[in-house]
């Protein structure tokens, strides 16, 4: 798994790239580059790096309902973000989604893997139920967890009955409704952190778990002092790609709770929507869109120092 | 005080059998090396002796106490893997200390124990390295002090030195017989290698086809092999198996050629004769005399190695010394001292002197 | 002191039992889901979930009062051809940057990496600038122009094509084949576990996608899936939960079937693609 990188393979390369380019055999690889590469970079420079500078651009601007720049303000749409409250909690529930999705997603990955890395007669059958959300797209998710929550008919409604417990009112509370957009999320992501965790645990070698059997062990300690440090390659891929993905989220909170309630899942992608679609404000969404790039090139750049790093030990 | 391995059988679910009635009494302190070809089943008896291996049928005992069903961690023993099995996230000195801390011996005694074993090795100036800094033969230390570390009375090592280069298994090899003396530990060792079972063993055992083919000193492995197959496993170049007939009680036509007079009597009509390279007598002989070819020659620096084949085409391999000179496609004469071993039709060691040495 | 036998069948009794727990609770939405799909939306909302009148009524439905065939058909149709273009685009940028010299190949790889950083949601507004400046709203090329490529298909296959024996490639120059022979003959047969995996990737990326084809559909002829179902489920006005619990069966059920049936490529193509 860790054994090819990018930096296994660039050395050779380079003195390859000397001796070619003494004889001249590289003359032609000018033009089939641009006829290779060509498409895609213009196609990245249309789609990604073009809107990141206007995004930027505008956000320095006072804009007009159609979006165009009327006034240069600086950092202005900036500070008036921070310093609006109802900014600041949006990124404070944002935090506490990607902190909760996070923090169950991979708990929840990690004993599903590590159960099902056992061998036992049947096991398969587990591995494939455990990786079933993987199929389930947004829309289908959303429509899923939406029943359960539903307050007249809906499932734990009906739990909750039969237990003669409170029925709690998932989406109409602030808290309430945290939850149910965290659950759904860890939901969904599930299967396919489940099955990225079995991998990395089934690649570990038998020989340490044997080594420290013949030792005396105990399975618990194996687990954390074995198959957590091997894994940790992964364990901070998935971290990174979660904290991503959830700082990213929209589909879900569009469909489940709209942002409410009292913007209490108001997060910050759906707020950038919100603003520019609907609040027709494009400076104030376009410097958000600034601050959600800042976040995630942060984090994309953390992960990508480390894989250069490929692992930590 | 032993290793006491009684009909030990191992049976996968599938229904192939890997090991039968496996015997074996392994003493207290003793240096013993189970060797035979890859896919014999000298790994999955070392494994069942550790207890990462369920026994399908038979007993182990570890000193007087029946072990079929203790956890490894219950046996007081030891184990050495092919692959080090180092955690790669460690250094030096918590790998050796890894299983001494999980199981919470205090502080200071694991300090002790982890620091002593690192200096038996040699081991003290990289503590701090990670394994992926340390050179194969250091690494091969490393698994090597953990062992050593733990204070169990029993060592077992699978295949320890199969990924060294030729020169570092030797210097290894002299390593692990060292320790295992100065130790004093009762070291099951299992190789694929039969110089490595003739250098360090006290005992050898012989594993082939799922059975074992003999116990005994490397001399009584080697002087009187139990049958062809522990014959042909032992020595470099491997023993000559030709066939022979009987022409008197004290004499054998070899490979319907030569005639080697013996001291024993003989009573089977048809049987093999083993005749170990260095005891064939290889003549240069004009066309007619003749009865074999050169081959190849080997030069080793002492002696040479003729490899040839008989008119009626088998191989032969003989020991000459260095300063006798043949050429390739020369024609030869090859006879055979009276230093044979005879086995029946169904390979089973029937020299005479066996007797004498029976079980020993 | 208890034998391996005895604490072996304990451990596994335990471990069944919260391997079955476990799975219950992932699957608790989808039989609820299934399920009440095959009830009447009477029933479903009294809270009867153990009602005997099973039909496929609420399927028929979906089928004929609802646009979702044509929702599944434009998905079908945007997925694609964006997981063709993304086949086709990367891997010829993922064969620049390994196979070809040419100044700057390192400040261009650069850029494609600088680009995996930035979110397309912040990308939105000069997007759908853009989009509609070339008059593809509510067309699929709207969907399908802005992920004509993607760099992380390329960076995918970039790993995976250096790890392409050299020798093929020394092989080939010898035989006298050009750059798009030797792309097309060597490097892409070799390779195709990996594009098979970035296919996979593409297409369920697609699949998935929300936020942009909601800004840039507004009509049921170019509506996708995902902001289909939301478009149901504003549009039943008296909370048809059986036929809208049933519309989302129809989408999750060939995904599943499809997923696993790939299962054993999709497992391998995680982890090569997870730490490489």
């Amino acid at each position: 798994m860790l054994k090819t990188s990018a930096t296994d393979v660039i050395p050779e390369k380079k003195v390859e790239a000397k001796q070619k380019s003494k004889f001249k055999l590289t003359a032609n690889d000018k033009y089939y580059a641009s006829i290779f590469a060509g498409p895609s970079l213009f196609l990245l420079g249309l789609f990604v790096f073009y809107p990141m500078f206007r995004t930027l651009y505008i956000s320095l601007f006072l804009t007009n309902t159609f979006g165009n720049t009327t006034l240069f303000v600086g950092l202005e749409n900036y500070v008036k973000l921070i310093s609006s409250p109802d900014f600041v909690s949006s990124m404070w529930v944002t935090l506490v989604y990607v902190v909760g999705v996070t923090f169950f997603t991979i708990a929840m990955g990690l004993l599903l893997a590590n159960l099902a890395s056992q061998k036992l007669p049947g096991i398969a059958i587990f591995r494939t139920l455990y990786s079933v959300t993987m199929g389930v797209s947004v829309s289908v998710a959303a429509i899923f967890w939406l029943f359960i929550f539903n307050p007249s008919a809906g499932f734990f409604t009906l739990l909750t009955k039969m237990l003669n417990l409170p029925t709690i009112n998932w989406l109409a509370n602030p808290t309430n409704a945290m939850w149910a957009i965290i659950i759904t999320t860890v939901w969904m992501h599930l299967g396919f952190v489940f099955l990225v965790f079995l991998g990395a645990i089934e690649s570990v070698p038998t020989t340490l778990y044997e080594a420290a059997d013949v030792e005396g062990v105990s399975k618990h300690y194996q687990f954390f002092h074995i198959t957590l440090p091997m894994i940790s390659p992964t364990l901070f891929f998935i971290s990174t790609i979660t904290i991503i993905g959830s700082f990213k989220s929209f589909g879900l909170i569009d469909l489940i709770t709209k942002g409410g309630p009292t913007n209490a899942t108001n997060m910050l992608v759906y707020r950038i929507y919100n603003d520019a679609f609907f609040g027709g404000n494009y400076a104030k969404s376009s410097a958000e869109a600034i601050i959600l790039t800042v976040i995630i090139a942060f984090f994309t750049y953390l992960q990508f120092k480390f894989l250069e790093k490929k692992v930590n030990y | 005080m032993s290793t006491l391995l009684t009909n030990v059988c191992k049976q996968y679910d599938q229904g192939k059998t890997v090991l039968k009635n496996v015997t074996a009494e392994i003493e207290t302190g003793e240096f013993f090396v189970i060797v035979g070809p890859s896919g014999c089943g000298k790994s999955t008896l070392l494994r069942m002796i550790a207890g990462l291996t369920q026994i399908s049928d038979g007993e182990i005992s570890i000193d007087g106490q029946v072990v079929n069903n203790l956890p490894p961690k219950d046996r007081n023993l030891t184990m050495v893997f092919q692959s080090y099995a180092l955690f790669p996230f460690l250094s030096v000195w918590d790998n050796v200390a890894f299983g001494l801390k999980a199981r919470k011996h205090d502080q200071s005694e694991v300090e002790e124990r982890v620091n002593n074993a690192l200096k038996m090795v040699n081991l003290e100036d990289l503590k701090d390295r990670k394994p992926r800094e340390l050179s194969g033969g250091q690494r091969q230390r490393v698994a090597l002090a953990r062992a050593v570390a733990s204070d169990a009375k029993i060592c077992l090592m699978d295949e320890p030195l199969s990924n060294l280069d030729a020169q570092l298994r030797i210097k290894m090899r002299q390593e692990i017989y060292a320790l295992q003396r100065k130790l004093g530990i009762t070291l099951i060792y299992v190789t694929h290698d039969q110089v490595e079972a003739m250098t360090m063993a006290d005992h050898i055992m012989v594993l082939h086809d799922s059975k074992v083919q003999q116990i005994g000193t490397p001399a009584e492995i080697y002087k009187t092999p139990a049958n062809e197959f522990v014959a042909g496993f032992f020595g470099v170049p491997p023993i000559n198996i030709l066939y022979a007939t009987k022409i008197s009680d004290k004499a054998i036509r070899v490979n319907n050629d030569f005639q080697v007079d013996l001291d024993q009597t003989v009573t089977e009509k048809e049987l093999k004769v083993g005749i170990r390279p260095n005891e064939l007598i290889v003549e240069k002989a004009d066309e007619l005399s003749a009865n074999a070819t050169v081959q190849n020659v080997e030069f080793l620096g002492d002696e040479k190695i003729v490899y040839a084949t008989f008119s009626n085409g088998n191989e032969v391999s003989a020991i000459v010394p260095s300063d006798a000179h043949f050429d390739m496609f020369e024609n030869i004469k090859i006879t055979s001292t009276n230093n044979v071993l005879l086995f029946n039709q169904d390979g089973i060691n029937v020299t005479a002197n066996r007797e004498d040495l029976i079980n020993a | 002191m208890a034998n391996i036998d005895e604490r072996n069948v304990l451990k596994n009794i335990f471990s069944y039992f919260l391997l079955i727990l476990l799975a219950v609770v992932i699957l608790v939405p989808f039989f609820i889901g299934i399920w009440t799909s095959f009830l009447p939306t009477a029933d479903i909302l009294k809270g009867n979930y153990f009602s005997t009148n099973i039909s496929l009524t609420n399927y028929i439905d979906a089928f004929t009062n609802t646009p979702i065939l044509r929702y599944l058909g434009n998905t079908i149709v945007v997925a694609t051809i964006t997981m063709f273009a993304h086949l086709l685009f990367c891997s010829m940028s993922a064969y620049a940057f390994v196979f070809l010299d040419f100044k700057y190949k390192k400040f261009f790889f650069a850029l494609f990496m600088i680009t995996m950083m930035l979110p397309s949601e912040a990308a939105i507004i000069p997007n759908f600038q853009t989009v509609k400046a070339l008059g593809l709203l509510d067309h699929y090329s709207a969907m399908i122009v802005p992920s004509l490529t993607s760099a992380f298909g390329t960076f995918m296959l970039r790993q995976s094509f250096m790890q392409t024996p050299k020798e093929l490639k020394e092989a080939a120059d010898i035989e006298g084949l050009n750059h798009f022979q030797i792309f097309w003959k060597v490097v892409l047969p070799y390779n195709r576990i990996s594009l098979i995996t970035l296919g996979a990737y593409s297409f369920l990326g697609a699949w998935n996608s929300y936020l942009w084809p909601i800004l840039v559909t507004f009509s049921n002829n170019s509506r996708v899936i995902q902001n289909g179902l939301k478009q149901l489920q504003s549009e039943e006005t008296f909370n048809n939960w059986g036929m809208i619990q049933a519309s989302a069966a129809i989408i999750v059920i060939p995904t599943i079937l499809v997923l696993f049936i790939g299962q054993h490529y999709f497992k391998s193509g995680l982890n090569e693609g997870a730490v490489k």
